[in-house]
């Protein structure tokens, strides 16, 4: 079986390179090839995923090492993967909603003339995600780790005609670098440490480091996954990627590229187990994001961005629950895992909405909707209960877990993370339910487009529902699926290890108070948006929401600290340069062109004077070895 | 030193066995037979010129000297396949020519780089044609008077010089036999045998004809001056050894020799005959090489001969020369190795950096290469002076990715043209690669190899010079080849920044289109280049496999 494991990536992979070398020919076809590609991939994997249910928790893991892809001495890397229970959840999420999302893009993109394209850009985006996942050291998790975030840069910037998504991909892609710098500084950490950085190796000997390295290996990896999954601080490109088409918006930005960070800090768990700094600080950027993303939800008009800022937030709770160690790591996986359904679904519902809408984002000018769209009206309004936690659903029981065991911290910390998590439930459930009431509810705010259009909402076709009802499905059943008889967790342990932990107030309790929390945030927005009429335009606001409709200054922050801030650097090292460093070449320079100028005068173009030279030269020559003898 | 002087105490004995009968000669035809096809082939080719008529000879030569080249090169390759470049390897000849691997890898180099020189010298569409004749780079009649009424007759009558033929083969015969030679006269011999046609290739340019019979007699006069201290080197050591043959010199200065001719009692077994002996023969062979101060004859003779025999001449006459430097220091005075290696030493950094500093203030194509050409020599000494399997492993690479990068880049000298006929000027290569990338991005890959960027042939052949010269001890020749190294990156850079950066003149030269056979020689040497660069194991084990000397 374990053969089948390279198969995973290369479908995939095929499919880009077909795609992407093949041409025009290949206009007509070439989504149904990238559709199915994908799809023999997810195939693959379910047969893998058939064969490891069908062995015994402690002999699931396969590895199949392809070739030595750099074999120096003593700096081995293999082309080599592992398979467990870890990655195979993440190859069935990515290859089955990556399916999905597939053939949604096949009416989405029915009438955009760089199709062809596109799909092979979402093929390579599978091929590298399915690497970083089942990459058997870090070496080739960073490859696929680029992997993504070069195809992230092409799909944000699809539409290059439009500036701001050629500007909103270049600015994922500088930040990214920023995470990027961290993943490759923890790796070279992890070669002069231990000398190796296969997973089991590395894993094996995190013992023998000092705790030191170990923090200072966990922060790095922190970086890499806060660029990757838009934690604060690196969180201000994810907003500005929602500039890429929605079903890349459903795929990367929510499903699965942002919860790399999140795979990349449970699969270390053996590292930020022995790191309690590391783990502490990953736990704050998690709270942090939590909150920032909720607040900047609220105040979003953009559909897509609301959602945006809901994705940070999510993940903000997944990485909250990875810092808390072994009692989180499989819950942050479940949380990834159930978020990825609903909130891809969501997103393929806001670009089924859209569709309808001449492409209009802004959800003041949506309004009774429900009425037009049945379908997307039910699978985005399963979706909406889910993120909420409404009992039940998915999110209920992941969130719930998370919440619990942010409690289960212990001591003060305990109370905060809970207090937090508590909270942004709440904040969840008010900017969601905003979205739902400004979409689908109230009255028509329609408006004509630029060219005068007005909308005429209708129902999307049904390549693009029927992944939105899969989707809603996986959206309503996934979580009590997962958590009946505990089998997510019973499946996962043996790789990530578990502690059970004791919050300080009972289960009970806790989901008690989310539902208030719920209640509280749900009447809110109802309030807020349900009982008085919308205006098309947003009224000015409070401070808050001006601040967050501006993602809380983030950019200003940005601009100010770092963008000026490097130009002062850059300048100082400039003047550096050109003071210093150019005199010294310079000069150098000046006097190799001096000294050649003078030798070049020896020669004049007479014979005679060349005779001379070799004539002397022999002299000194046998001086020389006369010499040399005498000597 | 000490099996010396232990040496002298032993020669006591005189020789007494009188001289015995004179054995017949013994050839070995086959093991002979690539100098003997070349020659061969030159005779024929003489033959040519008197009896083929006048509008045929061109495609006779040209068919002639390049089935010969490659017949010699097939035979090179049947000898090392037969194993005489390793196992099967001995001397030749009457103990005149040495079969072995390093003698058979530069034939093998010369013979293919003489291929592609050939072809540049039969090119004939590069200038316009001149009274509806083709015309190729050499004179139509090299004998009448620059200017004069005897030329323009013979222009308009469509002569060509068609021995250039012929004189490049028996050059090539001359230089295949030079790195092979195991005794001081087929030694002297081979150097003339292929110095005098190259003094006449010189000569023979189409355009600036005065120019190129200066260089001629400049060469000629030099080459003479350098033969004059090669033949009194050899004069010396035969004083000192009382013998020619290099095994014997040999033995004679390791001591296992210790009989003493009764004719030279007087001379033989002293130092100081060995010694200024041994300096004269390097003398003449670093004039060939162009080391520092030999090299002065190089930029003069490298601007004014006929492009296509610059070419041809910076390649295989550094092959040949290096490879006779190779087996002289490495079978006749490795015993003496701890006197030329601090000598040798101070030509290789003067060499490099003299090349190197030099070639800065440039402004002629075909200079600027001969100063890097100079600069090359001084690299490849690095290597010779590693006296060690690597060394030679490594001068023999060098020398092959080398001789192909340099036919190369002056077959695209040739194309680059104005109406004086070449446009050898580098303000006039001035935005060149704007008018055409192709040509300039061609020149470029044959400059970066020069300047030793990875990747290409220059990169792995400076590495495993430096390499073998660092194992070898010479730890301050590989910092100062580094160093000259950048010193040369900035004026090969320079040209590259000149062609891609810079604006176009009005009057600029234009790029002309060859005939196939330049086109081949070009892309041959890019190949060379790039797969000496990117895969060049399997070229450096071959190299490695042919670094024993037979002795």
């Amino acid at each position: 079986m374990e053969n089948l494991i390279a198969l995973l990536i290369a479908a995939p992979l095929l499919g880009a390179v077909v795609l992407l070398c093949g041409g025009r020919r290949l206009d007509r076809t070439g989504h149904w090839i990238g559709t199915l590609l994908a799809a023999v991939s997810f195939g693959i994997g379910v047969a893998l995923f058939a064969d490891m249910l069908g062995r015994s928790a402690d002999d699931r893991t396969l590895t199949q090492n392809l070739y030595t892809w750099i074999p120096v001495e003593g700096f081995q890397a293999d082309m080599a993967f592992q398979l467990d229970q870890l990655s195979m959840t993440f190859v069935l999420l990515i290859s089955g909603v990556g399916t999905l999302i597939h053939v949604y893009s096949i009416g989405y993109m029915e009438h955009d003339e760089r199709r062809r394209r596109f799909f092979g850009y979402l093929n390579l985006f599978v091929a590298a995600m399915l690497l970083l996942v089942l990459a058997d050291n870090f070496l080739l998790l960073y490859f696929g780790w680029e992997g993504v975030g070069l195809a992230s840069y092409l799909l944000i910037g699809f539409w290059q005609h439009k500036p701001s998504a050629a500007t909103a991909a270049k600015k994922a892609f500088l930040v990214n670098r920023v995470g990027d710098m961290g993943l490759s500084i923890a790796i070279m950490l992890m070669f002069t440490t231990f000398g190796t950085f296969a997973f089991g190796p590395v894993f094996g000997a995190v013992g023998e480091a000092s705790e030191g390295m170990l923090t200072a290996i966990g922060l790095m990896l922190l970086l890499a996954a806060c660029g990757k999954s838009a934690q604060v601080p690196l969180q201000s490109w994810l907003g500005d990627a929602m500039e890429g088409p929605t079903p890349v918006s459903a795929l990367i930005h929510a499903a699965t590229m942002v919860t790399a960070g999140v795979y990349l800090i449970v699969r270390s768990g053996a590292v930020f187990n022995a790191a309690p700094d590391a783990q502490l600080v990953v736990v704050v950027v998690g709270a942090v994001t939590l909150l920032f993303g909720a607040i900047v939800g609220c105040a979003k008009d953009d559909i897509k961005k609301a959602l945006a800022g809901s994705t940070m937030s999510q993940i903000g709770y997944m990485i909250l629950a990875a810092g808390l160690g072994p009692i989180g790591y499989v819950f942050a996986i479940m949380h990834l895992v159930t978020h990825g359904f609903f909130k891809a679904g969501l997103f393929l519902g806001a670009g089924s909405v859209m569709h309808g809408m001449n492409d209009e984002v802004d959800m003041r000018k949506y309004g009774a909707l429900r009425k037009y769209m049945p379908v997307t009206f039910v699978t985005f309004g399963l979706g909406y209960l889910a993120i909420i936690g409404f009992p039940g659903l998915s999110g209920f029981f992941s969130k719930d877990m998370i919440i619990e065991a942010a409690f289960a911290k212990g001591g003060t910390e305990g109370w905060i993370l809970g207090g937090v998590t508590l909270l942004g439930a709440g904040i969840t459930a008010f900017y969601m339910t905003r979205v739902m009431l400004l979409t689908f509810f109230g009255e028509k705010r329609w408006q004509p487009d630029a060219q005068g259009h007005e909308p005429h909402p209708h129902e999307s076709p049904k390549s693009m529902t029927i992944p939105m009802v899969i989707l809603a499905f996986g959206s309503v059943f996934a979580g009590a699926f997962f958590e009946i008889g505990e089998r997510f967790l019973t499946w996962l342990e043996p790789v990530t290890g578990y502690e059970h932990g004791n919050p300080p107030v009972s289960a009970m309790t806790v989901t008690a108070a989310t539902m208030v929390m719920l209640l509280a945030g749900v009447g809110i927005a109802w309030g807020m948006y349900g009982r008085r009429p919308v205006p098309v335009l947003a009224p000015r606001g409070s401070f808050l929401t001006r601040a967050a409709r501006r993602d809380l200054y983030q950019d200003d922050f940005n601009h100010v600290v770092l963008v000026r801030g490097g130009e002062h650097l850059t300048r100082s090292l400039v003047y550096v340069d050109h003071s210093l460093v150019d005199g010294v070449v310079n000069g150098t320079a000046a006097s190799v062109g001096g000294l050649s100028g003078r030798l070049r005068k020896l020669q004049n173009g007479y014979a005679r004077s060349y005779a001379v030279s070799m004539f002397g030269g022999t002299a000194i020559l046998i001086a020389a070895t006369l010499l040399m003898r005498a000597v | 030193m000490s099996t010396l002087t232990s040496a002298h105490s032993l020669w006591t004995l005189a020789a007494d066995t009188p001289a015995g009968r004179i054995p017949a000669p013994v050839i070995e035809y086959a093991q002979l037979a690539p100098t003997l096809i070349v020659v061969g082939a030159a005779v024929v080719g003489i033959l040519v010129e008197a009896f083929v008529p006048r509008r045929s000879r061109y495609y006779v030569q040209v068919f002639l000297a390049f089935a010969a080249l490659a017949s010699a090169f097939a035979a090179v390759v049947g000898l090392a396949a037969g194993g005489y470049g390793s196992t099967k390897a001995h001397i030749a000849a009457m103990g005149a020519i040495a079969v072995d691997g390093p003698a058979l890898f530069l034939q093998g180099t010369i013979l293919l780089a003489s291929v592609v020189a050939v072809f540049t010298f039969a090119e004939r569409r590069l200038d316009p044609a001149a009274h509806g004749n083709r015309v190729d780079s050499f004179a139509a009649q090299a004998a009448s008077v620059p200017g004069s009424d005897s030329e323009k007759a013979a222009v308009k009558a469509g002569f060509s010089t068609t021995e250039v033929f012929p004189l490049a083969l028996f050059a090539i015969a001359g230089m295949l036999i030079f790195p092979a030679a195991n005794d001081l006269l087929t030694l002297f011999i081979a150097l003339e045998v292929f110095s005098l046609p190259l003094y006449l290739l010189c000569a023979v340019a189409r355009r600036q004809r005065l120019m190129s019979q200066e260089a001629a007699v400049k060469y000629f006069l030099l080459g003479a001056f350098s033969s004059a201290f090669l033949l009194f080197g050899i004069a010396l050591l035969y004083g000192y050894a009382g013998s020619m043959s290099y095994a014997v010199i040999a033995d004679v200065v390791d001591g296992t020799i210790t009989k003493i001719d009764p004719a030279l009692a007087g001379t033989m077994g002293n130092d100081v005959l060995l010694l200024m002996g041994g300096a004269l023969i390097l003398t003449g062979l670093l004039f060939k090489v162009g080391a520092v101060p030999f090299h002065m004859w190089t930029p003069d003779v490298y601007q004014g001969a006929p492009t296509p025999v610059t070419g041809f001449m910076a390649a295989a006459t550094k092959v040949a020369a290096f490879g006779a430097l190779l087996r002289l220091l490495y079978v006749v005075l490795p015993g003496l190795r701890w006197d030329w290696r601090p000598v040798m030493w101070a030509v290789a950094i003067v060499t490099m950096l003299a090349g190197a500093v030099i070639a800065v203030t440039q402004t002629d194509v075909k200079r600027l290469l001969a100063y890097s050409s100079v600069a090359h020599a001084g690299f490849i000494l690095a290597g010779v002076i590693a006296t060690s399997a690597e060394g030679v492993q490594s001068v023999l690479f060098y020398l092959a990715a080398y001789s192909f990068g340099t036919i190369g880049a002056f077959a695209v000298v040739t194309l680059v043209r104005d109406a004086g006929g070449e446009a050898t000027h580098l303000s006039k290569w001035a935005g060149l690669g704007r008018r055409s990338p192709l040509t300039a991005a061609v020149f470029a890959v044959f400059l970066l190899a020069f300047a030793g960027i990875p990747l290409t042939s220059g990169f792995t052949g400076k590495f495993a010079v430096f390499s073998a010269a660092a194992q070898g001890g010479a730890g301050v020749l590989v910092v100062i080849g580094v160093l000259s190294s950048a010193i040369a990156a900035f004026f090969y850079i320079r040209v590259i920044v000149l062609m891609f950066f810079s604006e176009p003149k009005a009057d600029g030269p234009t790029v002309a289109v060859p005939s196939p056979l330049t086109m081949t020689t070009i892309a041959v040497g890019v190949a060379v280049t790039l797969v000496l660069g990117l895969a060049p194991q399997y070229f450096l084990d071959l190299a490695g496999q042919a670094s024993t000397f037979v002795r």
